[in-house]
């Protein structure tokens, strides 16, 4: 204000002593005019009352005047902003003296690459757009119009009627009769998440500056808020990208096409390439052969093969680390978080960081959280991204196989240490560290349990806890914002905050009995274990198919599998969660306990056990299966297709000029990342794994 | 406000501190006339201005976020309490009568009405990746003028891309649902289809590259292969049933091209088979199209006049005539247009046969005035031949008003086909917009005018000799003849495949094919030219303006002989080949496939709030057209034509159909 007022005084200076001459005539008016008023005292009363009209009137534009100053103001800063903004169009596209740094397209274009295979693009979780096709009468007017993705407007200006488009059905986990919202088709539906916000777009551009455009590339979007079979069953989208991918490998003179999925992609993808080589009924009858035929290599961005922890937390308490540094903020105990909450904005889970204030406000009525936990809690994808494999992969109470991990990463030497098998434990580095971390507690009541050994924890077995059979307590009262922690009982609450610890498998039995309807359905389509015998008829059946440790790899030895994702980031690996006080009856119970800190450097961070990832998929669960679990001809592979891991290492934006990072490894910014670019337009080019590099 | 003042007068080195000190508190309001003086002497004009500035943008946003703030149902109260209450939109209604999805359906977008974006192009158009360069905003048209054309022209010599420039269709139903913000082309028709429950896996737009000719689209992106991928996809994936198909325009003819192609074996055809059509198709639906080809793309070739082939034209339409700015807009459209292959397939086909010779033509009796003389006209001819006077819409080009009234054996005409073209003018270098007229020299272009009236014959051999590359690259392309004899080989080659004339329909009994058009509107039919004064840079012909018939009810106006139409296309081009040429079992339709002509009286929207109509007959805004949606939904969820009601006729075709002495 300060500012604008001063500037105001700038302005009055000039004018004022250009034109004393004017206005010294109309002073002179002013005067003449008023003492006509004031002259004939002995008037009648009429001309009285005149006069006093008169007076009002005149006294009306004073009043005005702080109007006027507003509106002078608005008018003042309108026309600097048109003139900055009519300056900045003038401007020549690049300003002389800033270089732009080189494109990676430009470069190897330079370098005579041109297109080669069609690339088919798959987008993850919550990237995707979707658009409404049949609505309820609140969302009139908005048909084809985007509910998720562009400008989120309609969240805004019709709040509830916004989560009641985007829930899916309780039960069948389709759409709720009346609601249609379907994914947005084409290139357009993942290139820009929000005005701004690339998700596709620069790897699209970099593809198109070496010959790529709509016939050699397509983009694979689908409903990501159904299970992915769903997705056939209701839209048909695995029979589309099939056909699709058929026809671009026909058209483009039978060159094979190169996947990229990122994120949850990576696992659609998996559904796919099993799901296309099974028999019609369920599958698409492509026959033994068709992804040896039809793919030439798929390169994961990002890969959630063995899910996210972040799931775990989404799932039980609609909040991951953001939400919780959010509530952090809100407490106004630690600005410096305010950073990290930028940067996690549009995170995987990206729907509770929208409105980041409103949340724990109750004060307006809104519940907003309880909200998304039971919009989000009807999408069945969710529950692919749950950590998959149980304590081998995971760790159990005592163990895990990230141990050693140092998570200070301001020292960089150490950041590294993450081991990517389960058999590589560095034991040595394991006791040099004072505590050793327990990741395999991915849910822990209270800091202290996460950190005792399993020995001194109250024996409780978790099976005989969790005899979820009845709601015995259920208050209908609770009537509004119906989750599901309503139909359980207070006593119930306290038990599973008695319980301790969850580990990767006893995780399930604590979902199963906190979001009963919701594990209920999803188990029908996804599955989260380790298969012993590959060959055993039952893994024909689709809810393995997306599990990369219940599924073979398709017969087909030509093709490539890439892990492409970022390292160097914080990311979350197990929770400190409390009950919060649990009065109210529409409360979510749980909360991640954000008091619960360690030391400095300690993996401990408000509540949060963080490891190396890329800020939503920790390293194991992306890079494990490339580097172990398919490496060679293993019983997961046993065509013993060539894996290769590629990782980048996380360098933060040196400036905001930079936007978001050419060199950045967190999970969406890695897109931009120029060294993953350039190995994508390599392979898309013809290049193999060999020649790109091999690992990095 | 008091802080403010005290700052400001010492600066302003006014006289009477005092005042000041006393001005504070309660003296605010007493009415000295000294403060106030002081407050007008810092109004000077730059705050008023500031201050008109504030006002309007306060005002402008108040009233934005009344209108955000709007029940998104407000419009209708208001248009429900001018007009009374208005009738369900057809999918509305025919849900309630429990039509649901049936058919799956496919969309073909005409001429300039499908979107295209930049994959590469030159440094002038750094920043617009991706952006729509057609379609849209056309936001660059205005901000770089010279840069859009260069990327927007195709090739001169091979009718595809430039190099170094990539402009592709916009895909998917984005592609052609709204033209421009606020304009539908088909999102009126998706809405209602939606409300029966169609959805993205059930309709298909099948977007094409406009600028190509057919088969190069196929050449370049593929295009047609794609369709047929997702045509037999979308059957696969509905349970067997065979899709409807929905062209538009020119994309009539594009489809034709797609159904020949898609039965002939695989090097140059799709490789389908021959049961391909009777496999996949249920219906075509054509809708405003121009088998026979438009007059208008005639002047559209020949001098860029026509209203809509080159819609860019009417962005600006009285600044294009006029090159103060010496921009040479026309000449500039004029060679863009040019290097589009496709307005070629619009040439009219079937030559005089069909379009009707120096004296004769099939809608000779057409009288032009109003709805009802014409219908009176058409059952007592004798009593109107007085006061109508017969038009010879034969002759698609005439010199001179007088001439196009003339008898054919009352004009003395020279040959310019052997006229020898000038040479170059001298000074062609100062014409930085290059066209072939420049080629011609003087002497051509007088002999051209020399000539005098041009059939639709003729009018090919006109622009062969005007423009001669252009037409090099169209005849590898298109034809415009009529076959003799269907069977002979040389009908296998794909610049057939678009002329209904010279290819028969695909063997497929069950199909059915619709001719759906406006009609009561004023068409473009022929056209009265003038030479323009030879300055150098000129088009060198124009149609002349001034040309107009001299009663109210003359056919002649602004130098173009109008006919009955949608207002882009004839009557006999949209209706010809389904009233008499594919009718029952005809050499055109040997598997006799049913035909049925649908046509939508022109009644223009009763008043503003309408829009464009729900009753519009016009080539575009019958997409919006109630009845017609109707149609479509019916047959999308099941009907055939015989349900519908079979042919629904309103203008003259059948009649004129019958003057047209086409074996059969």
């Amino acid at each position: 204000m300060g500012s604008i007022l001063r500037f105001r005084k700038l302005w009055y200076l000039g004018p004022v002593r250009c034109s004393p001459l004017e206005l010294q005539s109309f002073e002179n008016r002013e005067v003449d005019k008023e003492d006509e008023g004031v002259a004939p005292k002995v008037e009648s009363v009429v001309v009285d009352k005149k006069r006093e009209q008169k007076k009002r009137n005149k006294r009306q534009p004073k009043e005005w005047r702080c109007i006027d100053y507003c509106c002078w103001i608005i008018g003042y800063l309108c026309t600097t902003w048109w003139l900055l903004f009519f300056v900045y169009h003038c401007l020549p596209a690049t300003l002389p003296g800033f270089q732009v740094p080189e494109s990676p397209g430009t470069r190897l274009k330079s370098e005579g690459l041109s297109a080669l295979h069609p690339v088919v693009l798959v987008p993850g979780i919550v990237t995707g757009g979707l658009e409404l096709w049949e609505g309820r009468p609140c969302a009139e007017g908005l048909f084809r119009k985007r509910l998720w993705g562009g400008s989120f407007a309609e969240i805004f200006k019709r709040p509830f009627c916004w989560l009641e488009h985007l829930s899916l059905h309780n039960e069948t986990g389709l759409d709720p009769p009346g609601i249609r919202v379907r994914a947005v088709p084409g290139l357009v539906a993942a290139d820009y998440f929000a005005p701004g916000y690339f998700v596709w777009a620069v790897l699209i551009e970099n593809l198109a500056k070496i010959g790529y455009e709509g016939k050699n590339l397509h983009m694979a979007a689908y409903d990501w808020r159904l299970s992915f079979q769903n997705t056939e069953i209701r839209d048909q989208a695995l029979s589309r990208l099939k056909s699709k991918i058929e026809v671009m490998y026909v058209t483009n003179g039978y060159k094979k096409v190169v996947v990229v999925p990122h994120s949850m992609g990576v696992l659609y993808f998996l559904h796919f390439l099993k799901w296309v080589e099974s028999p019609p009924p369920i599958g698409g009858g492509g026959g033994p052969g068709w992804c040896a035929r039809h793919i030439q290599a798929v390169m994961n961005i990002g890969p959630a093969f063995l899910g996210v922890p972040k799931a775990v937390s989404n799932i039980f308490s609609a909040e991951g680390k953001d939400v919780a540094f959010i509530r952090y903020n809100v407490q106004g105990l630690r600005e410096k978080f305010a950073n990290c909450v930028l940067h996690t904005y549009f995170t995987v889970f990206l729907s509770r960081a929208m409105a980041p204030g409103v949340f724990d406000s109750e004060i307006l009525g809104l519940r907003t959280l309880e909200h998304l936990l039971r919009v989000s809690r009807t999408w069945d994808s969710t529950v692919s991204l749950l950590p998959k494999g149980g304590e081998t992969i995971w760790g159990n109470l005592d163990w895990s196989p990230e141990e050693g991990h140092g998570c200070d990463f301001t020292t960089k030497g150490e950041a590294h240490a993450s081991g990517n098998s389960v058999n590589n434990v560095n034991q040595s580095r394991g006791l040099e560290v004072k505590d050793l971390v327990k990741y395999g507690r991915i849910i822990s009541f209270g800091k202290a349990v996460s950190q005792l050994p399993s020995s001194q924890l109250p024996n409780i077995d978790p099976k005989q806890e969790f005899s979820c059979s009845s709601a015995t307590n259920f208050s209908s009262l609770c009537g509004e914002v119906w989750t599901e922690y309503d139909e359980m009982s207070r006593e119930r609450v306290q038990k599973i905050a008695k319980t301790n610890c969850y580990t990767a498998i006893t995780l399930f039995d604590l979902l199963r009995c906190v979001a009963p309807k919701m594990m209920q359905r999803a188990e029908a389509h996804f599955s989260h274990g380790i298969s012993e015998n590959l060959d055993d008829p039952k893994y024909a059946h689709y809810r393995y198919w997306s599990n990369p440790l219940e599924t073979k790899l398709p017969n087909a030895p030509d093709m490539e599998i890439y892990c492409l994702y970022g390292v160097g980031i914080p990311t979350e690996r197990a929770y400190v969660y409390k009950s919060s006080p649990a009065d109210k009856c529409k409360h979510i119970p749980f909360r991640i306990d954000s008091s619960a800190d360690g030391d400095e450097g300690s993996c401990l961070n408000s509540g949060v056990y963080f490891v190396d990832g890329d800020e939503s998929v920790p390293v194991i669960s992306a890079g494990f299966m490339c580097a172990k679990g398919w490496r060679g001809g293993t019983r997961f592979n046993p065509s013993g297709m060539a894996t290769y891991i590629r990782e980048y290492k996380h360098k933060a934006p040196a400036s905001l000029l930079e936007g978001r990072g050419t060199e950045s490894g967190a999970h969406v910014d890695i897109m931009g990342n120029v060294a993953l670019i350039e190995d994508v337009l390599r392979v898309a080019a013809g290049s193999t794994g060999k020649e790109i590099g091999g690992e990095k | 406000m008091s802080y403010l003042r005290r700052r400001k007068v010492p600066k302003t080195q006014n006289s009477e501190p005092h005042e000041i000190v006393t001005e504070n508190g309660d003296n605010e309001k007493k009415k000295t006339p000294k403060p106030k003086l002081k407050e007008h002497k810092r109004w000077s004009c730059v705050d008023s201005c500031c201050w008109f500035i504030g006002c309007i943008c306060s005002i402008w946003w108040f009233l934005l976020f009344m209108y955000n703030a709007m029940p998104a149902s407000f419009p209708q109260y208001v248009t429900e309490a001018i007009t009374g209450p208005l009738t369900d939109p057809p999918g509305v209604k025919l849900r309630k009568e429990g039509l649901t999805v049936n058919h799956p359906v496919v969309f073909v977008p005409g001429i300039v009405t499908g979107g295209l974006e930049l994959w590469e192009g030159r440094q002038c158009a750094e920043g617009l990746f991706r952006k729509k360069l057609w379609g849209g905003t056309f936001g660059e048209l205005y901000k770089r003028p010279l840069c859009w054309v260069e990327h927007m022209s195709l090739d001169n010599e091979t009718g595809l891309d430039r190099s170094g420039i990539r402009v592709r269709p916009v895909s998917g139903l984005v592609a052609a649902d709204y033209f421009a913000p606020g304009y539908f082309i088909w999102a009126v028709l998706m809405a209602n289809l939606a409300r029966i429950g169609y959805e993205e896996k059930t309709m298909y737009m099948a977007a094409y590259d406009w600028r190509l000719s057919f088969q190069n689209t196929e050449v370049r992106d593929q295009t047609l292969s794609r369709i047929k991928s997702n045509i037999e996809l979308m059957v696969a994936t509905n349970g067997g049933k065979k899709v409807v198909v929905i062209p538009h325009s020119m994309g009539a003819l594009y489809f034709l091209h797609f159904m020949k192609w898609v039965e002939t074996p695989a090097p140059i055809g799709g490789g389908g088979g021959s049961d391909w059509c009777a496999k996949h198709i249920k219906a075509i639906l054509n809708i405003g199209a121009p088998f026979l080809g438009v007059p208008k793309a005639v002047a559209g070739l020949f001098s860029i006049e026509a209203k809509d082939i080159a819609m860019a034209r009417a962005f600006a339409p009285g600044f294009l005539d006029k090159d103060v700015f010496g921009l040479q807009t026309l000449q500039h459209m004029m060679r863009m247009t040019r290097t589009w292959d496709s307005t070629m397939s619009m040439i009219p086909k079937g030559g005089d046969t069909v379009w009707g010779g120096l004296d004769w033509s099939p809608e000779a009796d057409f009288a032009c005035s109003t709805k009802k003389l014409k219908m009176n006209d058409t059952n007592n001819d004798k009593g109107c031949l007085g006061s109508v006077k017969r038009v010879n819409y034969g002759r698609i080009i005439s010199f001179g008003k007088d001439v196009a009234g003339r008898h054919s054996s009352e004009i003395e005409r020279l040959d310019f086909r052997g006229a020898i073209k000038g040479n170059n003018l001298p000074n062609t270098t100062k014409c930085d917009v290059w066209t072939e007229y420049h080629e011609m020299g003087v002497e051509g272009i007088k002999a051209v005018a020399d000539y005098k009236v041009y059939t639709s014959e003729l009018v090919l051999d006109l622009l062969r000799y005007v423009a001669p590359k252009l037409m090099a690259r169209g005849d590898a392309h298109f034809s415009y003849g009529i076959a003799d004899n269907l069977d002979d080989t040389k009908y296998e080659h794909y610049k057939y495949w678009s002329n209904p004339l010279e290819t028969k329909l695909p063997n497929a009994p069950d199909m059915e094919i619709y001719s759906m058009y406006g009609v009561g509107i004023p068409t473009e039919r022929a056209y009265v030219y003038k030479l323009t004064p030879t300055a150098e840079c000129y088009i060198p012909f124009q149609i002349d303006t001034s040309a107009d018939g001299g009663s109210e009810d003359s056919c002649l106006k602004g130098g173009v002989f109008s006919v009955d139409g949608d207002e882009t296309v004839p009557v006999l081009s949209a209706g010809f080949m389904c009233a008499k040429g594919w009718r029952g079992k005809t050499r055109f339709n040997p598997s006799g496939i049913r035909t049925y002509i649908r046509e939508y009286d022109h009644a223009p929207p009763a008043n503003l709030l309408e829009g464009r109509g729900t009753q519009s007959g016009a080539h575009v805004d019958i997409l919006g057209n109630f009845a017609l949606i109707e149609d479509i939904i019916r047959v999308a969820a099941g009907a055939t034509g015989e349900d519908l009601g079979g042919d629904r006729v309103y203008s003259n075709i059948l009649k004129w159909s019958e003057r047209i002495n086409l074996q059969l």
